[in-house]
């Protein structure tokens, strides 16, 4: 979860990957309500792969314009052989869609709420501002995030700067709210350049190739 | 320059029309668009601006009619079947010449459509739309930068020649992020002593109104304005060239066609083959003379939309049909890929590819 435009698609199915490389079998839930373009179906490609489970709205990057979610997502708590990866839409409007399965997750007491950050939005430049999405999302979900995901970055233009803005960022975050840093989401590239060591590797897929 | 922000283009677009001095915001949501409407409702509240939803597309327009004859910057945005429905409302403000920003990221048409992104609203936003002898300045920006940066330039034209201005997205310039540095382009001002705020102990009333009681009158309303377009088409045409020195195959595209179209032309170098792009910024005035200039030295034009063909026939007019001119297109919300616009430029090559 976070806030719209962070990268929570691109953390979402790359820690998929990375569940998936560890021999484990993993679903990925694509519960985005908001978001018209840019799904989890772009990676449709990437994810059967790396033989990972996409549960999305058949409607998802068609004409249909309607907030709808797979009926198959029901099973995230009932299939106990397989990780789920949620990606949830942006801002507390996206975190909605947890409403009707927060229960069954606090329930069941096995997950992390990852929040992803990114301070080259405009409307979570600074701690203050990163906090108060952080507590609209959470009002909504009724679930509070356990671990933060730095995810610095702006686009293509991305450099290592920028990830080690984001580490700092997300460490005086993690100072004032008391939530642990989980990894740095890096595109793959760039990856060498990063001294952290806790970096999730992004491969970067595009909607249409057009750049 | 400052250090730049991840932005979506409808919330770069957005920023910009504040920073431009926009406080009078009036929509109705509609993907894929709703996102300016969104952070306009988050931001005019805070620094005492208005963000009003209104009861429909038909209402809202008539608000900014109202809030542009007080004078200030206002504006509206939608997607294409939203601006359908703003075209009445458009065309009585080119007739009571009033300055207004209206953007439309287009999606796929006719009627209800979809929400995927589309370029099919050039005849609507360069023809016409409304009714009436007018014409709308219009803005075509090709990256999330130029969404902020055409906001400025839109409402800046506005009101320095007093006609409503409109920026033509597309659903990818709209919903697509990238980088963009944040700083305020010029806000230019100008008189608008015609503005209906009270009559301030002067002589006379300022009433703006597109009826008038007389035929004579309004025709020369009409021939005034006329006048005024002229002037707009000899000094506020923009373009960007892009490889078209030694072009003998000259691509025409604008917004996100241009940007896939580039792609196109870089491997079609590379392949031997001469290709450049001229693409318009305004579609509205048209860059008739620099097309009509490369008709002289290119062998070929090719023009790219995602639509059935529309721009094309402005290309064939401001050539004077000297040169052949081609069309390729995708439509409905589908976005054509690079090898299909090389497919085509190999096709003009060969010889086998149909005239528009």
């Amino acid at each position: 979860m976070g806030h719209y435009g962070s990268g929570k698609t691109f953390t979402a199915v790359n820690y998929a990957a990375y569940l998936s490389g560890l021999g484990k079998k993993v679903s990925i839930y694509d519960l985005d309500i908001v978001n018209p373009y840019f799904r989890t179906v772009d990676a449709e490609k990437f994810l059967s792969e790396h033989d990972i489970e996409l549960v999305v709205s058949p409607y998802a990057e068609t004409n249909v314009d309607i907030p709808a979610m797979n009926a198959k997502s029901y099973k995230m708590l009932d299939d106990k052989s397989s990780y789920a990866v949620l990606d949830i839409g942006g801002d507390e409007r996206g975190a909605l869609a947890l409403g009707r399965f927060y229960e069954g997750i606090l329930k069941e007491n096995d997950y992390d709420a990852f929040w992803v950050v990114n301070p080259y939005r405009p409307e979570t430049r600074t701690l203050d501002d990163a906090i108060a999405v952080k507590n609209e999302i959470e009002t909504t979900a009724r679930i509070k995030f356990t671990k933060i995901v730095n995810c610095a970055n702006l686009g293509e233009e991305t450099t290592e700067k920028h990830v080690a803005f984001g580490e700092k960022f997300c460490a005086e975050l993690s100072d004032k709210v008391g939530i642990p840093v989980a990894f740095s989401a890096v595109r793959k590239d760039l990856k060498d350049k990063i001294k952290t060591e806790n970096v999730l590797p992004i491969e970067p897929i595009k909607y249409v190739n057009w750049i | 320059m400052s250090e730049k922000v991840l932005m979506k283009g409808n919330e770069a677009l957005a920023e910009a029309a504040i920073m431009a001095g926009c406080r009078h915001y009036f929509g109705y949501p509609i993907t894929p668009q709703t996102e300016v409407a969104a952070y306009m409702a988050k931001k005019m509240p805070k620094i005492g601006g208005t963000f009003l939803q209104a009861e429909s597309e038909v209402a809202a327009i008539n608000m900014v009619i109202g809030a542009a004859s007080s004078g200030v910057r206002a504006m509206t945005s939608s997607s294409s079947p939203g601006i359908s429905l703003k075209s009445e409302g458009i065309s009585y403000l080119a007739g009571c010449e009033l300055p207004a920003l209206i953007v439309n990221v287009q999606r796929g048409g006719p009627g209800l459509g979809g929400i995927q992104p589309s370029q099919s609203d050039y005849f609507q936003a360069t023809k016409g739309g409304g009714h009436g002898d007018y014409h709308l300045i219009v803005l075509a920006p090709a990256s999330v930068q130029e969404m902020f940066d055409m906001a400025f330039k839109g409402f800046n034209l506005a009101d320095k020649y007093r006609v409503p201005a409109m920026i033509l997205a597309d659903g990818t310039m709209g919903q697509m992020m990238e980088p963009v540095s944040l700083d305020a382009n010029a806000v230019e001002t100008y008189d608008k002593s015609w503005a209906t705020v009270g009559t301030g102990k002067h002589e006379g009333r300022n009433i703006i109104n597109s009826l008038s009681l007389s035929p004579k009158q309004l025709e020369d309303w009409n021939i005034d304005r006329y006048a005024r377009y002229k002037i707009i088409e000899e000094n506020e045409v923009m373009y960007e060239e892009y490889m078209t020195e030694d072009a003998e195959i000259v691509i025409v595209a604008f917004g996100i066609a241009a940007r896939v179209s580039k792609n196109a032309i870089k491997e079609a170098r590379r392949r031997g083959i001469k290709v450049g792009m001229l693409r318009p910024i305004t579609l509205w005035p048209f860059p008739k003379k620099a097309l009509n200039g490369l008709a002289d030295k290119a062998k070929a034009f090719l023009s790219v939309e995602l639509n059935m063909g529309q721009m094309a026939d402005d290309v064939k007019l401001a050539t004077n049909c000297k040169k052949p001119v081609y069309f390729y297109g995708r439509t409905g919300g589908v976005i054509m890929t690079p090898e299909e616009i090389l497919g085509e430029i190999e096709k003009i090559e060969k010889g086998e590819a149909e005239q528009w």
